[in-house]
């Protein structure tokens, strides 16, 4: 067992500890941005000139109007910014545009002595555009040529021979939708000048080194002028990664210019209007299996929405691309990934960043494939599943690959999986109008960063002489449980309970050059980074304890805030120690540090070992659907989920059950719409409110619930033999989207492949369903026309569909699928 | 701006405040009296994150305005907790994980204290409906159902006891 994933006797993590901010939670005292900017009374509020084009050159910006309002005290434009203006990472994305590009796009800023002021103002500035010919959909992006950042191949073996000499091919094609995070909080960010005149952010962003970052770039000052703080976040998903940037620098040039706190706090619409999103793919894809039914090739091509600028749609593609294998062995493959720009909010990180999107294209290939391969589609699944020792298209040998199938059969006993299916097919035989499915898929998830240098973290660790213990690091908390987790590994790692330690907000003057709380590494990172200063200071405490003890320092044992030495009678207090320690001036204090081990990605030749391990896991989910409306339940839910040993049980489980929920939420209900006419609001978001923006309720709950932690599931190479749980669990709602494709399956004829538009909302699973019934009609007809002929062989034919056959109104999905000649 | 004086007991104490006619609860609450617990998560009465009490039954506060108060008792998730310590209900939501960022949390709260003043036992489905108002990005909602029932076992077991402060009033 490695040092970093041992535990020590009387370990705090592995405990179920509630979240370390549950009573501020519950009581109200725990505070977001926007409560910390209430308390400053001379604060201005910053306010935004929106787009109402979605293309276009701004021609003539009018502020003297707005600077007439009372209250208004000034409108921040391009001429006031010092430095650089812009926002992003690539320098493609100015804080002031002069071409606006998406409708809703902040032209400028308003800051007002109240926010009505604010938004008096802003609406009282005038400003005239140049109309420029706009791209909204994806199709429209591809007809356009408008392309941005550089296509990627993933390419293992011959894909062509394998194709051609498979015994069954079958292609289809799908259009998924974007997703809104949201987050209950806002964007919100807080900029004053301290006591100390430096530059203080509050800035409610799970990155708060690159707010710094941007911050200081946008104001022409350097990095040390300037603190950002995280304290806390009402959720992140990923929507906190990049985004707040360019809205903390409009608060820092405010207070900068006007000498006050200026807040920014986006309400509900803004923040979905101007704020980047899930991006959707638009996919294709031909697969090759033989007879047995184990794949044998993938050809494919992933098209990502990448909205107006690049953000991090390459980092996103990157992961899309590492993970249309997900759990399966596929021999020979090529899959191409590019991006188009389109005049939309900016595409970002959002819970599993590509990776969900690169699983749908898989799982839709099996879903499909599994009717007319006659194959049981769970079945179907395990039997494609990597074996030890084989390696992913990219080159990685794909490690404890033996805990798929292992997970897989516990799931399948757990949930009762054959007698279920039984009792579905007596239940679907007995009833016409209302049919039931029941869907298992997997996940495999790779963990890091796939771009090696972000694999670091660093915290600060001091011990007072009272030993309590106070912990930062650099990662930050957005409702996870990271916070709570830090604090199990310190009370770990130095022996003190839980009730010892404190952790204090996320500093950039605590913890510099830290890495975006993402890619599911928090705990992995900043809990090695926090172990790491903890070993120090316990080692030097050991020596002190050593000679108080009369043993040996490696004979020195820390555990629940005892000191105590192998053979020695006497017993130290943990505060004991700490005291001596100072009077011997010995340093309480340290600085940790961790970079992952054995990481390398090359993106040109799209190989590599770019994850430390990968998280594995599974799902069962049952639905019913009514075939009148369309409109579905979700019955049952079973999962048993790997987290390596848990840090912390509760909020593990607590990870995954919103994980999947959100993750259903992007394949059944959230429908971002946007105008795709020629009208004059042609690229606005029509949903852009929790009224017509639809994300999962009470309502929604899954009757039933279970999750099970995997066990036997120790991971090596991560802090006390943890696994990362931030993403994983979100692809595991694939199973729903599966079992709604075959409760659609009912109503059609045996082997009919069901074509699944995604999301999969009630309306898309009518159609599917209206298919279906089509399909059954259209066998029962044939059949009569032409004795002898198979049901099989006319529902295959009467699978193709034509777009005339959708409603202009949806995404529709088209497919064919093909025999093989 | 033409202004209104109100007088709105919140929490216990009594405010007496000029304020602008639309100025909406949540926001008197927020900026005027600091009282930071209330949330606003949608603004547009979608997600409950809001929620306080008006004379002891739930309401969005972004739903009305400060002056539609006057002359009531407001209670916001600040002042639930008595002196002997947490609401049962935050003591559920605490010990049962029912909340990740907390962002929904006090105004889940609150709909749940008024939840249970309708409908002191509820079973899981009358949970659900009954808190559909109120919306969570995090848990997927398993652990809030959860911590319901769990006070409302907790306060069923006090009533038995003898104890006869029901759910839902200010402690």
């Amino acid at each position: 067992m490695s040092t970093l994933s041992k535990r020590p006797v009387n370990p705090v993590v592995g405990a179920s500890e509630p979240h370390e901010s549950a009573v501020g939670h519950v009581t109200g005292r725990a505070l977001y941005t926007d409560d910390i900017s209430t308390v400053r009374r001379d604060a201005l509020v910053a306010w935004p000139v929106q787009s109402t084009q979605a293309h276009a050159l701004i021609t003539a910006l009018r502020t003297d109007r707005a600077l007439a309002v009372p209250g208004v005290v000034r409108v921040l434009t391009a001429d006031d910014v010092p430095g650089h203006n812009d926002a992003g990472i690539w320098g493609d994305e100015p804080l002031f545009p002069t071409e606006v590009m998406y409708y809703g796009h902040a032209i400028c800023w308003v800051l007002g002595e109240s926010t009505e002021a604010a938004r008096l103002g802003a609406a009282a500035v005038e400003v005239e555009y140049e109309t420029l010919p706009s791209v909204i959909t994806v199709s429209e992006a591809i007809a356009a040529g408008s392309f941005q950042g550089t296509p990627r191949v993933s390419r293992r073996g011959d894909i062509d021979a394998a194709l051609s000499q498979a015994a069954h091919v079958f292609s289809g094609e799908i259009e998924t939708s974007g997703q809104e995070h949201f987050y209950l909080e806002t964007h919100a960010s807080l900029a004053y000048y301290d006591e100390g005149d430096q530059l203080y952010v509050q800035c409610s962003t799970q990155n708060p080194s690159e707010a710094q970052a941007v911050v200081a770039h946008v104001l022409g000052l350097p990095r040390n002028a300037i603190t950002v703080q995280s304290l806390r976040m009402g959720g992140g998903f990923g929507g906190k990664e990049t985004q707040p940037h360019g809205l903390a620098a409009v608060a820092a040039l405010g207070a900068t210019l006007t000498g006050r706190p200026v807040r920014l706090r986006l309400n509900r619409t803004q923040d979905i209007t101007i704020t980047g999103k899930r991006p959707g793919f638009q996919m294709t894809w031909t697969a090759g299996f033989n007879d047995d039914g184990l794949l044998v090739g993938l050809k494919a091509s992933m098209t990502a929405d990448g909205g107006w600028c690049l953000d991090l749609m390459q980092a996103v593609l990157s992961r899309a691309l590492c993970h249309f294998d997900n759990a399966y062995w596929i021999p020979a493959v090529e899959v191409h990934g590019r991006i188009v720009k389109t005049h939309k909010t900016s595409q970002t990180a959002f819970r599993g960043f590509g990776g969900p999107q690169g699983v749908l294209l898989i799982e839709d290939v099996f879903g499909k494939a599994a009717p007319a391969l006659g194959i049981d589609p769970a079945e179907l699944r395990r039997r494609n599943f990597y074996a030890p020792g084989q390696a992913t298209p990219y080159g990685q040998v794909v490690k404890d690959a033996e805990r798929m199938p292992k997970i897989w059969s516990k799931l399948l006993e757990s949930c009762a999986f054959e007698r279920r299916q039984n009792e579905i097919a007596a239940f679907n035989d007995s009833h016409a109008h209302v049919k039931r499915g029941l869907a298992i898929t997997p996940i495999k998830f790779g963990i890091s960063f796939n771009a090696s240098f972000f694999n670091q973290a660093g915290a600060l660790v001091l011990v007072y002489q009272d030993g309590s213990v106070l912990i930062n690091h650099g990662g930050t908390e957005m409702g996870q449980g990271l916070h709570t987790k830090m604090i199990q590994v310190a009370a770990t790692a130095l022996g003190v309970p839980r009730s010892a330690v404190r952790l204090a907000p996320t500093r950039t003057d605590k913890v510099p050059n830290t890495s975006a709380t993402a890619a599911s590494t928090g705990a992995d990172l900043n809990g090695a980074a926090v172990k790491n200063a903890c070993d120090q200071i316990r080692e030097r405490m050991a020596v002190v304890a050593s000679g108080l003890l009369g043993v040996n320092p490696a004979d020195v044992r820390f555990s629940d805030g005892a000191v105590t030495g192998l053979g020695a009678a006497e017993q130290l207090s943990f505060a004991e120690v700490a005291t001596a320690a100072y009077l011997q001036r010995v340093q309480l204090s340290a600085a940790g540090y961790y970079r992952t081990e054995g990481l390398h990605w090359d993106q040109e030749s799209w190989t590599g070992s770019p994850f430390s391990y990968f998280a594995f896991g599974a799902a069962a989910t049952e639905v019913e659907v009514d075939g009148f409306t369309g409109a579905y339940r979700t019955r049952r839910v079973d999962i048993v989920h790997d987290v390596g040993d848990s840090l912390s049980p509760m909020i593990d489980v607590g990870q995954i059950e919103g994980g999947y929920v959100q993750g259903a939420g992007w394949l059944t209900l959230e429908d971002l719409r946007w105008d795709t006419s020629n009208g004059p609001t042609r690229g606005r978001l029509l949903t852009q409110s929790a009224s017509t923006y639809k994300i999962p309720s009470f309502s929604e709950m899954p009757e039933e619930f279970n999750v099970t932690l995997f066990d036997e599931a120790h991971e090596e190479g991560s802090i006390y033999g943890s696994k990362a749980v931030g993403e994983p669990p979100l692809m595991l709602a694939l199973s729903v989207r599966e079992a709604l494709r075959q409760a659609v399956g009912g109503f059609g004829p045996a082997g009919h492949p069901v074509t699944l538009a995604s999301p999969a909302t009630p309306e898309a699973v009518f159609w599917a369903v209206d298919e279906a019934r089509a399909a059954t009609q259209a066998a029962t007809t044939q059949s009569a026309m032409t004795p002898g002929t198979t049901t099989q062989g006319t529902s295959t034919a009467a699978a193709v569909t034509t777009d005339s056959e959708q409603p202009p109104s949806l995404t529709p999905e088209r497919s064919s699928i093909l025999a093989n000649p | 701006m033409v202004q209104t004086t109100i007088t709105v007991t919140v929490d216990g104490t009594s405010y007496t405040d000029q304020v602008e006619p639309r100025m909406l609860l949540v926001q008197y609450l927020r900026e005027t009296l600091g009282k930071t617990g209330t949330l606003i998560g949608c603004d547009t009465s979608n997600c409950g994150a809001c929620t306080v009490h008006l004379d002891g039954v739930s309401v969005k506060s972004c739903t009305m305005f400060a002056v539609q108060a006057d002359g009531h008792e407001v209670t916001t998730i600040e002042g639930i907790a008595g002196a002997d310590g947490l609401h049962p209900m935050q003591t559920a939501f605490h010990e049962n994980h029912a909340l990740q960022c907390g962002f929904c949390t006090p105004g889940m709260i609150m709909a749940s204290i008024d939840l249970l003043r309708e409908n002191p036992n509820p079973d899981e489905q009358m949970i659900r409906d009954g808190l559909e108002g109120n919306l969570c990005r995090c848990t997927g909602y398993q652990n809030i159902v959860k911590a319901v029932r769990s006070a409302a076992e907790t306060e069923a077991a006090k009533v038995e006891l003898g104890a006869t402060i029901p759910v839902g009033q200010p402690s």
